[in-house]
């Protein structure tokens, strides 16, 4: 214990905690809408998800077991970084394995294995707002949600259409919230949109750099925009994951050599390796079995 | 005992994880609108402020949030000083100006829309109600839908302010304007944010 003593539980100070809480519990009563807070200075950079860390902290309880996911992956770099932070600040357990965790924090991905009443899922947000490249003001976006004014989303939409014969929006894919607030899912593939409709997990977002919180409670209409002839569609992959044989994934493309080698992999690794120990082997796996430690208890 | 010592003692023992405990319960009440969460009473306010209302005013109030207080706590010069000296909240001088309220008495509180109800630009600048209530069972039931609910919840707490069910439906319409709550009970708290949808029983 010696080594948290330099730091209150979880780094935040308590008044910072009490302000992110409750503009937690506000993103949660108007679901969809960007709550602003004072996002503070994290030891790490903008961009590397100190909005999500935020949120994490502010909820996070010494009983709580964290998974963090980076694009699907529990071993890279951001994944593997605010793993080891909250384990050092805030001593709780951490975990890879999506079933057992009570906290996940994500950027860009929502897992494979379905979520459960219980579970809090924390995204890690670039840029909250979705109206923002197609109008820079903050001033006349604000103006837009308050007067439900989304028709240049719809514009922005069938310029795809116009343009590349499809909706060509592939993450990011603007969603709305209860039919009210439209909402930038984060920059997750829209292969995941479907998940968040109605999922049983509680949903929070964290801007760190843009200062913004919202929330999508459990149980809450999340619709895709589309049109009636071009109707929400998400990506299909013509092969399984190559090492587990998994269809209806997301999957990501490895590079295997400089001559055009190449495969599709499960971005979501914890459900890979699951589907690997059960015995499932895609035309790529290796022979030996892996053997992993998932699990780490608080100290 | 007296006033001094009264609003010194009965504060948080273990502030970190206390308040962490409370807004967790506060937090997944919120987010499932009709379901209770149980809620230690983590402190011991002076009376009629109840023990629970106590913590989640400790764990949520501070010197950001200007706090009102109905009539029967604003008389309780022992209340405002033990709020004053564990969260450092500025008491409201009108409830349209407060972040949250305390009300120990809903059944005799006044009306829902005397809040702040925020603005069309900015609706989190609302009021968020904490309601003291004895009970969740032996009141008038209210069906409830909305986001958070799976299908429906029923909960039917006691002494609840006049003419609720078509307060709430105001509230409703206001949306996304309008007060959130927070009913405590002495062991437990439920929640009813401003999109939860109060279901009348056709007869």
């Amino acid at each position: 214990m010696t080594d948290i003593a330099t730091y209150n539980f979880a780094y935040l100070d308590e008044q910072t905690k009490r302000m992110i809480r409750r503009a937690i519990l506000k993103g949660i009563a108007i679901p969809g809408y960007q709550v602003p807070f004072a996002s503070r200075e994290m030891p790490m950079p903008y961009g590397w998800g100190t909005g999500g860390v935020q949120v994490t902290a502010s909820i996070i309880g010494p009983d709580d077991v964290l998974k963090v996911i980076d694009q699907g992956a529990d071993d890279t770099t951001n994944a593997v970084s605010i793993r080891a932070f909250f384990k050092k600040v805030a001593n709780v357990a951490v975990t890879t394995e999506t079933a057992k965790a009570t906290i996940i924090q994500t950027r860009h991905r929502i897992p494979e294995h379905p979520l459960s009443a219980g579970q809090v899922l924390v995204y890690q947000v670039p840029i909250p707002e979705p109206l923002r490249f197609l109008e820079p003001r903050e001033t006349e976006t604000r103006k837009m949600h308050a007067l439900e004014e989304y028709g240049l989303m719809h514009v922005k939409l069938y310029e795809d259409i116009a343009r590349h014969g499809r909706i060509a929006t592939t993450y990011a894919y603007p969603v709305k919230v209860e039919g009210r607030y439209v909402m930038d899912p984060s920059p997750t593939p829209k292969f995941d949109n479907p998940k968040m409709h109605r999922s049983p997990a509680l949903q929070l977002f964290g801007a760190g750099r843009e200062k913004r919180i919202y929330a999508v409670p459990p149980f809450t209409e999340v619709v895709s925009l589309d049109f009636e002839d071009h109707p929400f569609e998400v990506q299909t992959f013509d092969q399984p994951c190559a090492l587990c044989a998994a269809e209806n994934v997301y999957l990501d493309e490895v590079i295997l050599d400089d001559h055009g080698g190449h495969m599709f992999v499960c971005s979501d690794t914890d459900h890979c390796e699951k589907r690997r120990e059960e015995g499932h082997r895609g035309h790529l796996a290796p022979e030996t079995p892996l053997a992993l430690e998932k699990t780490e208890p608080a100290q | 005992m007296e006033i001094a010592t009264q609003s010194i003692e009965g504060g948080f023992a273990d502030p970190v994880f206390n308040a962490q405990t409370v807004f967790r319960a506060v937090m997944d009440a919120m987010a499932r609108p009709g379901s209770v969460q149980s809620l230690p009473a983590f402190a011991r306010p002076p009376a009629p402020l109840s023990a629970t209302a106590g913590a989640v005013a400790l764990a949520l109030c501070d010197n950001d949030t200007p706090l009102w207080l109905d009539p029967a706590l604003q008389i309780s010069a022992a209340v405002k000083s033990w709020l004053g000296f564990h969260t450092g909240a500025p008491l409201a001088n009108t409830p349209a100006d407060a972040h949250f309220a305390l009300i120990a008495t809903p059944a005799k509180m006044m009306s829902l829309d005397g809040f702040s109800q925020g603005t069309q630009d900015y609706p989190d600048r609302s009021t968020t109600l904490i309601l003291q209530v004895s009970d969740l069972v032996s009141g008038a039931p209210l069906l409830l839908e909305g986001p958070g609910i799976e299908m429906t919840a029923t909960i039917a707490p006691a002494q609840m302010p006049r003419h609720f069910v078509e307060q709430w439906k105001q509230n409703n319409q206001r949306f996304p304007r309008g007060v959130d709550m927070i009913l405590v009970t002495p062991d437990g708290v439920t929640c009813l944010p401003r999109t939860t949808r109060i279901k009348t029983m056709e007869a």
